[in-house]
């Protein structure tokens, strides 16, 4: 089988938990790029986004998301949003899922991903979304980083960066 | 003080590191607003919820009847 699909690093959260994970020096050999996220935060929420940083900048992102809450369906265009992790008010050990994809990541057209979220958790109110999102920007991608929108990440919380290739 | 893990992909290390003052004063900036987004969203959805426990019961009436 083609290697096609290559782990490059991984974040672990520890026990003094983080305000953010991130990957610098991304290579430019890959195509695209996958980022799996497992996360949990530390304010009292149920759940909540986490939130994309590319090269350093928080700027010209924009979204469209599709999410359901076990009850009903809905949509927004919060901007910058790339993953979903639980927090405090969440059953005790679980964490929140997320798959980001980031196609063409090293080329000169602006960056868009694609993202699924699920919030794994008991509660009555549990999310699973669908994230269209875009950074209109054309430089390569080198670095991101992820951060909730509230609180900390806390201990293993984990988040890891694929390379994916077209050819061999 | 608030750190962040980095990890650098050409040599594999992680790193960690506190956030600088241009990153805490963004990391505020995106509690408050996301604050305001989330509680916004769950009560609609509790709203939501609401109704359809409201409608599932109408249609419970409906049927003993």
């Amino acid at each position: 089988m083609a290697l096609t699909y290559q782990a490059i690093a991984t974040v672990t959260v520890g026990s003094g938990g983080a305000a953010s994970m991130a990957f610098s020096s991304i290579p430019a050999t890959y195509t695209d790029l996958l980022i799996k996220i497992s996360a949990r935060h530390t304010t009292s929420e149920t759940s909540n986004d986490i939130l994309a940083t590319f090269n350093g900048s928080t700027s010209s992102f924009t979204a469209r998301r599709l999410y359901g809450d076990g009850s009903s369906a809905a949509s927004d265009t919060n901007a910058r949003t790339i993953g979903l992790t639980v927090g405090a008010s969440a059953t005790a050990s679980t964490f929140g899922n997320s798959e980001v994809y980031i196609p063409n990541y090293a080329g000169s057209n602006n960056k868009s991903y694609s993202a699924d979220q699920l919030g794994e958790t008991n509660a009555t109110l549990a999310y699973a979304i669908l994230n269209a999102g875009l950074r209109s920007d054309t430089s390569a991608i080198t670095s991101i980083s992820l951060a909730p929108a509230s609180g900390n990440f806390v201990q293993y919380s984990t988040a890891t960066l694929y390379g994916i290739k077209n050819t061999v | 003080m608030p750190t962040k893990l980095i990890v650098d992909c050409s040599t594999g290390v992680t790193t960690e590191v506190e956030l600088t003052a241009e990153e805490i004063a963004q990391r505020e900036a995106d509690a408050a607003a996301f604050a305001e987004i989330k509680a916004a969203e769950d009560a609609a959805a509790q709203a939501s919820a609401a109704v359809a426990v409201t409608l599932a019961q109408v249609v419970d009436s409906l049927v003993v009847q």
